[in-house]
């Protein structure tokens, strides 16, 4: 089995996973308290920012963009985007067991699915080193076929 | 002929709409990642010049400014497409488009190495975000 990342790098891929949905789960739950927003009352925007699920929640994105940014700058997009896909899962999750939705076959299906394409990448080199770049912490970087600059 | 009253577009207006959607989602993605491959690995950064400076080393990048505004026409767009097109086939019709767009994006312009798992990741992840939607 190859490991190409560091405990402290998989932490950060977990955070990836975790904040974004955790984030849209609290949204979700703060903006179901606070109401429909319409074109005529879109004050209602302003009023959500005081509810404290809506805080968290944005709290969450931003941790999300923070760890993500961080993630692809020794990371390929490839490799961390099955990452961010595994939210969808820990979405569902949260939806069936804190706000009681029900999880249809086809959506235990998708979720498989994912959780699959996860562990195909998750294995796997998390790099393309081109001949130009120098690994920092990658013990088995992968060189590119293609090769070239950007 | 009775048209179900749910649906406001026609299918190329659909489609477009919902190309237009993952398209910008894909170069916002691209963008992002190219311009943090450009700035280097932010961990180093952040040892050197902490926080500060790994935040100023990427607002400041134009590459990245410009995959910020991709993004946001992403989103626009979404918003635009969500008001004429069905969320069940607009949420996971663009999401499934962006994964797949962004595994050929990566290996065309990031000249990332997609090999066989990749795709293969690429492909199962696209499937199960259709299959979550239902």
């Amino acid at each position: 089995m190859k490991h190409t990342l560091t405990p402290q790098r998989y932490l950060i891929l977990l955070a990836v996973m975790l904040t974004a949905s955790v984030g849209d789960t609290l949204l979700s739950h703060g903006m179901s308290q606070v109401g429909p927003v319409t074109l005529a009352h879109l004050g209602l925007l302003l009023t959500a920012l005081h509810n404290p699920w809506v805080i968290t929640g944005i709290l969450c994105l931003l941790g999300f963009f923070a760890s993500y940014l961080t993630a692809l700058s020794w990371a390929d997009l490839t490799f961390v985007l099955p990452s961010t896909a595994f939210g969808y899962v820990v979405v569902a999750f949260l939806a069936k067991y804190w706000q009681h939705e029900t999880i249809t076959f086809y959506r235990w299906v998708g979720i498989l699915l994912i959780v699959c394409g996860v562990g195909f990448v998750a294995n796997g080199p998390s790099l393309t080193m081109h001949e130009s770049q120098h690994p920092t912490d990658e013990p088995t970087p992968e060189i590119a076929t293609t090769g070239g600059h950007r | 002929m009775i048209f179900p009253t749910h649906i406001y577009a026609g299918p190329i207006e659909t489609w477009a709409t919902i190309i237009t959607v993952a398209a910008t989602a894909v170069a916002g993605d691209v963008l992002t990642a190219g311009a943090m491959r450009r700035i280097g690995d932010l961990d180093l950064i952040r040892s050197k010049s902490g926080l500060g400076g790994a935040i100023r080393a990427v607002t400041s990048s134009p590459m990245f400014l410009l995959g910020v505004l991709s993004m946001a026409a992403s989103f626009f767009s979404l918003l635009f497409t969500l008001s004429n097109v069905e969320l069940s086939l607009a949420a996971p019709a663009s999401a499934s488009l962006t994964f797949l767009g962004n595994a050929f994006a990566a290996k065309l312009f990031l000249k990332e190495n997609v090999n066989r798992r990749r795709w293969m990741a690429a492909l199962f992840v696209c499937a199960g975000v259709f299959l979550l939607a239902k």
